[in-house]
């Protein structure tokens, strides 16, 4: 305990203070107190010096998540000129036993911001990611050491190889996006159908999931999902052996495309696009039934002659 | 069970050996903040200590202008809110030195328009609604760049209609909320393509009827209140199934101790138990009053200071 280090002995610990009229009387644990009564002294102090150093990573052992011993241990790096190779080390560990905090990872991204050297970073995200491919903080670190330091070359390689370990991982089609809009852009009509082809071979292993179709909506939808070539009848063929609400849901966002942009045979496209909103609304997707409802409505609105208007919108 | 969560925070912090409460005082503005909010959406505002609680906040006002979390604690800009929303249920914001409070918020705004959540610079878009909600409270949205800080916050929608913690994040529904908030405080809603984020929005009821934050994660009660409170921002909140998400709140009461948990079975605590009634309250549950959804407040708070913050129909 510090209390009993006579190399300490020249600090007056500092009890909790809770404000002139404490909210709540706590109890704490011994160690806990001790740890942060002596950092409370050194605050009052602003003593800089290494045993301070020492003392804020216990206060983090015990804490990590206490934004004000981590803003302290940074002003101590900075006024003791400490190596800041070993503050890697150091954050390497934090970070690997507590993934899921902002405080850790904001601190790595200083030191790598004042070492400017993030050699280490994609490996070590990389490591933190396969313990939990979806942490989000990871991925944003990640996407920063990415841009600031262009590291885009081998990144669409290792988000295939993560998408090939788990299809569904939605940070995953998220990094996707990011590293290609950022590099060759998706204008590129090859670049687009090879992103086109890719994603449907991933509703081929496995159909049920929400990523790969938000994706694939996603990158077809300024241009429109209907001017795809060949795309509706890829989808069509899909339905007949790969089907999921997902699948039936796109395939009314075709429709809905295709009678916005063309002139013929909205009659017939429109009817099988109201006839899957009342599949989905009715069977296939009922937990989201006013929402199949609302598309329906909103497209015999827009497209429909007005009797038929009239029966649908009374209908639902 | 209204009685059994307000007992529930109404003693929260006042037993003698608990741990959970020394570690989360980095954050105890907030929890705070979370506490005081539940009880007066459930009418229960009177059995918290006002007094001790505007003292405590009068202590936590840094030079800077900034709030801490706590005494002893650095100030940002989650906490400096969190002060700001309690001191406005209680109509006592003079308890800080407004000014400069608002000095402080207005120095957090970097040059593309983003916020720090304090001086070291870390960015996040749940600092632009943090930033834009305080001074809304303050009435002096006037001090910082709407357009810039407009700019910014739109640059983090994306492919799929939500919107992340800086430009190209993944989408999750804690950003929304604060985005779809941000939007409304600066009268922007417009710029925010309903159906699409209505539609993953949604998509976020799984079919145990709970909410989770992003495709393929588990529910947590929380998103009863960030993905809910968004819909109704963006006028979709009939998109989800309203009972089968009702039982699940329900279902995340720990009757026994009262409050709730982040799913059902798991331990309470002050943050699900304020976002599991706030949701109830958005569902229409009648013995909760009405929760605003771009402040978590209650609405005679914010009728009382003139705030109608924009919501799409």
């Amino acid at each position: 305990m510090y209390r009993d280090r006579k190399e300490w002995a020249d600090l007056e610990p500092v009890p909790q203070d809770d404000g002139p009229n404490p909210v709540v009387k706590i109890a704490y644990s011994d160690k806990f107190t001790d740890v942060y009564d002596y950092f409370r002294a050194l605050l009052k102090n602003d003593e800089k010096s290494d045993r301070a150093l020492l003392l804020t990573a216990e206060a983090i052992e015990l804490n990590a998540a206490n934004y004000t011993v981590w803003h302290y241990r940074r002003v101590l790096l900075q006024a003791l000129e400490k190596d800041l190779r070993e503050e890697m080390r150091y954050i390497t560990a934090i970070i690997e036993d507590q993934p899921k905090n902002y405080q850790v990872w904001h601190h790595r991204r200083m030191v790598v911001e004042w070492l400017n050297d993030p050699s280490e970073e994609l490996e070590f995200i990389a490591e933190i990611l396969s313990q939990d491919a979806k942490n989000y903080h990871a991925w944003q670190h990640r996407q920063w050491v990415i841009k600031e330091y262009k590291l885009w070359d081998s990144e669409l390689e290792y988000v295939e190889q993560l998408l090939e370990e788990d299809v569904r991982n939605n940070s995953a089609w998220n990094q996707r996006h990011y590293i290609i809009s950022h590099t060759t852009g998706y204008s590129d009509p090859a670049i687009l159908n090879r992103e086109v082809q890719y994603s449907l071979k991933q509703i081929k292993k496995a159909p049920h999931n929400e990523s790969v179709w938000n994706y694939l909506k996603g990158i077809l939808q300024d241009l429109g999902l209907s001017s795809h070539p060949g795309l509706l009848e890829q989808i069509l063929e899909l339905k007949e052996t790969h089907c999921s609400p997902y699948l039936l849901g796109f395939l009314v966002d075709i429709y809905e495309d295709f009678l916005e942009n063309t002139l013929e045979h909205h009659e017939e496209v429109l009817s099988k696009a109201l006839e899957l909103c009342e599949l989905l609304a009715r069977e296939k997707d009922t937990i989201r039934r006013e929402y199949w409802s609302y598309v329906g409505r909103s497209l015999q609105t827009k497209y429909g002659s007005t009797s038929n208007r009239l029966i649908w919108i009374h209908s639902h | 069970m209204l009685d059994k969560h307000a007992d529930y925070i109404a003693a929260y912090g006042s037993k003698k050996d608990d741990y959970e409460y020394t570690l989360s005082e980095y954050l105890r503005m907030s929890g705070i903040y979370w506490g005081l909010t539940v009880m007066d959406l459930m009418g229960q505002l009177t059995r918290m200590n006002q007094q001790e609680i505007s003292d405590f906040i009068k202590s936590c006002q840094h030079d800077c202008g900034g709030v801490s979390a706590s005494i002893g604690h650095d100030p940002h800009v989650l906490y400096t809110l969190s002060a700001v929303q309690i001191l406005s249920l209680y109509d006592n914001v003079n308890v800080l030195d407004v000014d400069k409070v608002v000095e402080y918020v207005r120095g957090l705004q970097q040059e593309d328009g983003s916020f720090a959540g304090d001086k070291w610079g870390e960015i996040d878009t749940r600092f632009s609604f943090c930033a834009v909600a305080t001074l809304a409270l303050l009435g002096r949205l006037d001090a910082i760049n709407m357009d810039k800080a407009v700019e910014f916050v739109l640059s983090c929608m994306n492919f799929d209609g939500g919107f992340g913690c800086r430009p190209g994040s993944e989408s999750h529904a804690g950003q929304i909320y604060c985005c779809t908030g941000f939007l409304s405080i600066a009268g922007q809603l417009h710029q925010v393509n309903a159906d699409l984020l209505g539609w993953w929005l949604c998509e976020r009821q799984l079919p145990s009827g709970g909410l989770n934050g992003r495709p393929e994660k588990l529910p947590d009660v929380c998103y009863s209140w960030w993905v809910l409170a968004s819909l109704k921002i963006i006028g979709r909140i009939h998109w989800i199934d309203k009972s089968k998400l009702r039982s699940f709140i329900l279902a995340c009461q720990d009757e026994e101790t009262g409050g709730f948990a982040d799913r059902p079975g798991d331990m309470v605590d002050p943050f699900h138990t304020l976002f599991g009634v706030a949701g109830l309250s958005l569902l229409g549950e009648g013995q909760i009053k009405d929760v605003n959804p771009v402040l978590c407040m209650p609405e005679d708070v914010l009728e009382r200071l003139g705030l109608h913050p924009d919501l799409l129909s």
